[in-house]
């Protein structure tokens, strides 16, 4: 069953300059319980496009389209509406624990007034619930640390206080941006392997957005790739890391560096994001495409269906290679950050 | 926590030792004393006189003296009004200007937070223009300039309350005052407040709080209103001694009767004994309020240790 | 770590400026002055005021010190602003050309502010930079002197001074300065702290280049704007404080003035010749305005975090 679906959404926002341009376009939908991974670079627009969900975009955004959650249009929902929904029905977490937390506020009070407003939880109830569900999300001593304040907890341990945060009322839907991308290499494995974990035993739907290839192939089902606001490719996991299709995606499987690769160069793909304020008029990616030919630089292709769900936006003729190719290690890339943290 | 405030209080004392020290050389280092202008007396009297303030003695004498007394709360006899000790003249004129200046700190507090918060959730509409002309105004306009514009249009055009005096302190000899001295600083919290306001409603984990799905205001009131108070109570600790020790322009323009008129003749007449009393009052206030500041930061803000 | 995403970005980026046309600092902070309405109209009216303050002595026949005998005995029907008779300002309370007062005032009031402020500058900047490039024991006990002095009831010692070593426009200056430098002090040593901890900055330490050069290309061109900002909502201030104590009669003295001076005589008479109040209190407050205003614009212009 459908549980998100966004169509055609698009994100712009105001500025002195002109008009930021940072999601076109957007369609894709996540089913209940199941995870889809968004991937890209800084600037690509995967953020903006999960904050448009949750109406938590800066007051010079505008946003288009439609958002569907459980058959219910989100845009245009008044601040009231939405507050009913956020948290109640989808938690975020985000990529900055250390920011995200009020310093002035005992973890306690950050995390029994959510129950008490979505619930009307008494204090006391809200605040044994809100131990119990730091003791969830494998807090030692939740019971004594629920009083401390935030900058008495590392790094880690304030993203597992976040996620606890953001699952006090059984939402249908967790959305984790970058939720690793501030931690320790060591750190990140655990928040991934939590998240796993809770995603098994409350059987939620988790939209992850990261820009680590490495995380979407332990942890997702479906991955989309975006590039300057525009979806790129989507497929399966298994199938994005068999068998990319699109040069963007290539490009970013062959920048991942092997223990077995011998040559002491990392790839890297050349050029910059494109400047989304005076976006290109033909495909975002075409500047930095080896693959380019005008008629990229002229129009932006088209998404087309694949074989199956696999969409992709490219002019390039493309076959499903036959055998296995060299850049897909594996039918499934067990890439824990633990375990990348031994390819480093 | 306790140890905390016994040490930071502790620490004003070498500050207000080195204040009073300062301004003791300073009042004896000036050339001229406070008999120098008066008519020539027989040089037996003025021997007596001098032997009376210690004058007679080395500076560092005079000195201990001085700290010896003020140990003891005695801040020696005014050397122009004669009848009179120091502390008289102070506790004469202290309790009125403490009385207008509480009242002012009262209104202070409230209207300026009041229009700061105002001000930061409108931001960019009409009550935050509103509320910032009247704070750019009021912070531009000098009490000197305010006071005397006071009295020209409430009491000498419109005759609508009294230019001045005291009369045992009945409000309406108080408005025009309290208006004249609570103007400028309602400017300034409301500045701060709402420049502090605005930086925290823009800050992450405020945006973040958003999420949780919580009425608006129940973010500015449980989550923002802290944080934001912290630059206020900075400038308030400093601005409660400027309000309570009472304002020059104010005595002078409305004859009130504070501590204020006790400044200016002091230097006038080069009462030392009498500025120095007033210096060391205010100076101790000022060193009293900030270390009551620091602590409450402590209180206010868990990231700060003690 | 997967050599993608932000690394990647921040190194195509390094290889890449060239293709990014980079606008200069000042200039776009000229750019944003220049679209600060308040603040292009506060530049106006303060160039006409330094104009009045220079040269509007050749606007009118009167003299300053003269006095209109013809209409001393009647200055309360006689000697109000007129312009038939030269004095455009009206007649002071002993029968002198208030215009020519003003003139005179303006000109010393200004003075005062630009010169006191020019000092306090000078001094707060210096101290703080030093105090924070140096940093350690130095510094903590530089800065235990500023809360030291800042403690002590100042504006009193100002007026003590001037009580005891007689009137004098130039220890006036100096006293006023001299005591207005401690928040400059305190700022510039914050900003001078938190550069230090800048990334460019220890990048520049640790390749060696010489700390002069730190100072002089990295340190002083990032300090700039605070102190400019500082210094214009300085002037103002140090305006102010001129006045309150020539209010007070401590300050400038006959036949010398400045605004305060006069606002003074003005509320002394405020019954009988209003208009000595009004003029001398509109040229301060129109100065005042102007200077806050250009500084906040200042600091919008300089400081683009703010936005």
């Amino acid at each position: 069953m459908t549980l998100l679906q966004v169509e055609n959404l698009s994100v712009s926002f105001s500025t002195p300059e002109g008009s930021v341009k940072a999601v076109s376009g957007l369609s894709y939908s996540v089913e209940k319980g199941a995870t889809l991974g968004i991937v890209g670079e800084s600037g690509s627009g995967k953020s903006q496009s999960v904050f448009a969900i949750l109406g938590l975009l800066a007051s010079n955004a505008h946003v288009s389209g439609s958002i569907k959650f459980n058959g219910r249009e989100l845009i245009g929902l008044s601040e009231q509406e939405l507050n009913r929904i956020r948290s109640k029905e989808i938690g975020i977490i985000f990529q900055d624990p250390m920011t995200s937390l009020n310093p002035f506020m005992r973890v306690s009070d950050q995390l029994s007034e959510v129950l008490m407003h979505h619930k009307g939880m008494s204090k006391k109830d809200a605040l044994n619930e809100a131990i119990r569900m730091l003791d969830a999300v494998r807090i030692p001593q939740a019971r004594e640390r629920v009083n401390m304040y935030p900058h008495e907890f590392s790094g880690g341990m304030r993203q597992r206080v976040m996620i606890a945060m953001s699952l006090l009322c059984n939402p249908q839907m967790l959305i984790a941006d970058e939720p690793t991308t501030a931690l320790d290499v060591t750190v990140q494995a655990q928040i991934m392997h939590l998240l796993r974990e809770l995603q098994r035993e409350l059987s939620i739907s988790i939209v992850l957005i990261t820009h680590d290839l490495g995380i979407v192939a332990g942890a997702c089902d479906h991955t989309m790739i975006m590039y300057g606001g525009r979806m790129m490719e989507y497929g399966s996991t298994l199938d994005i890391f068999k068998m990319p299709s699109h040069p963007y995606t290539q490009g970013l499987l062959k920048a991942i560096p092997r223990p077995d690769d011998e040559s002491d160069e990392l790839y890297s793909i050349p050029g910059n994001p494109p400047n989304l304020l005076n976006p290109p008029t033909g495909c975002p990616f075409a500047e930095r495409c080896c693959e380019a030919s005008e008629q990229c630089e002229a129009r932006a292709p088209a998404l087309e269906a694949l074989s199956g769900s696999r969409l992709r936006a490219c002019y390039k003729p493309w076959t499903p290679p036959h055998r296995k190719e060299p850049p897909a290690a594996g039918a499934r890339l067990e890439l824990e950050a633990g375990v990348r943290g031994d390819v480093l | 926590m306790l140890s905390f405030i016994i040490r930071r209080l502790l620490v004003a004392i070498p500050t207000l030792l080195i204040l009073v020290t300062i301004s003791f050389t300073l009042m004896h280092a000036a050339p001229g004393g406070p008999f120098t202008n008066e008519r020539k007396v027989p040089e037996a009297v003025m021997k007596n006189i001098e032997a009376k303030y210690h004058l007679d003695q080395p500076l560092w004498k005079q000195y201990l003296y001085y700290l010896g007394d003020l140990v003891q709360g005695d801040l020696g006899p005014s050397f122009k009004y004669k009848d009179h000790t120091v502390n008289e003249l102070i506790s004469s004129s202290f309790p009125r200007s403490a009385y207008i200046g509480v009242l002012s700190f009262v209104i202070v507090v409230l209207l300026g937070v009041g229009i700061g918060v105002v001000a930061a959730l409108n931001h960019n509409r009409w009550p935050d223009y509103a509320g910032m002309t009247f704070a750019m105004s009021g912070v531009m306009l000098p009490n000197f300039v305010l006071a005397p514009l006071c009295v020209m249009i409430f009491a000498v055009y419109l005759k609508w309350l009294p230019a001045g005096g005291w009369e045992g302190g009945r409000i309406e000899y108080l408005i025009l005052p309290i208006v004249a001295m609570a103007t400028s600083y309602v400017a300034q919290v409301a500045r701060i407040t709402r420049g502090s306001m605005i930086e925290t409603l823009n800050s992450t984990f405020i945006q973040r709080a958003r999420a949780k799905g919580l009425p608006r205001t129940h973010i500015i009131l449980r989550h923002a209103l802290k944080p934001a108070m912290i630059p206020v109570i900075s400038y308030l600790g400093p601005a409660f001694v400027g309000i309570v020790t009472g304002s020059v322009v104010v005595d002078k323009v409305f004859s009130t009767g504070g501590i204020g008129q006790h400044f200016v003749n002091g230097a006038i007449n080069r009462d030392y004994s009498l500025i120095l009393g007033v210096t060391i009052l205010v100076g101790a206030l000022t060193i009293f309020f900030n270390a009551l500041v620091d602590i409450l930061y402590t209180v206010l803000d868990p990231r700060i240790r003690y | 770590m997967l050599l993608m995403g932000k690394d990647k970005g921040v190194a195509a980026m390094a290889a890449n400026m060239g293709k990014y046309k980079g606008r200069s600092l000042w200039a776009d902070a000229a750019r944003r002055f220049a679209r600060n309405k308040a603040a292009l109209i506060s530049l106006g009216v303060l160039a006409l005021l330094l104009g009045f303050s220079l040269l509007g002595h050749y606007a009118s026949d009167w003299s300053n010190e003269t006095i209109d005998w013809g209409r001393l005995s009647n200055i309360y029907e006689q000697g109000q602003p007129n312009l038939e008779s030269g004095h455009y300002f009206g007649l002071d309370h002993v029968g002198r050309d208030l215009y020519q007062r003003a003139v005179q005032g303006s000109r010393i009031s200004l003075m005062i502010g630009v010169l006191g402020a020019f000092v306090a500058v000078v001094i707060g900047a210096l101290y703080g930079a030093v105090s924070g490039f140096v940093g350690g024991k130095v510094d903590s006990l530089m800065m235990r002197l500023v809360d030291v002095l800042s403690a002590f009831p100042f504006m009193f010692l100002v007026i003590v001074l001037m009580a005891i070593f007689g009137r004098n426009v130039l220890l006036m200056f100096v006293a006023i300065g001299a005591v207005s430098w401690l928040n400059m002090a305190r700022i510039v040593r914050g900003q001078t702290l938190s550069l230090k901890r800048k990334e460019f900055i220890e990048a520049a330490f640790t390749v060696g280049v010489h700390p002069m050069v730190i100072i002089l290309r990295h340190v002083i061109p990032n300090l700039l704007g605070v102190v400019i900002v500082y210094a214009a909502l300085l002037v103002p201030e140090m305006i102010m404080f001129e006045s309150f104590i020539s209010f007070l009669g401590l300050g400038v003295s006959e036949p010398q003035t400045s605004w305060g001076a006069l606002i003074s005589e003005g509320a002394d008479n405020m019954r009988s010749t209003p208009w000595m109040l009004a003029f001398p209190m509109t040229l301060l407050i129109a100065t005042l305005f102007c200077f806050n205003f250009i500084g906040d614009g200042l600091r919008d212009a300089l400081d683009p975090k703010g936005n």
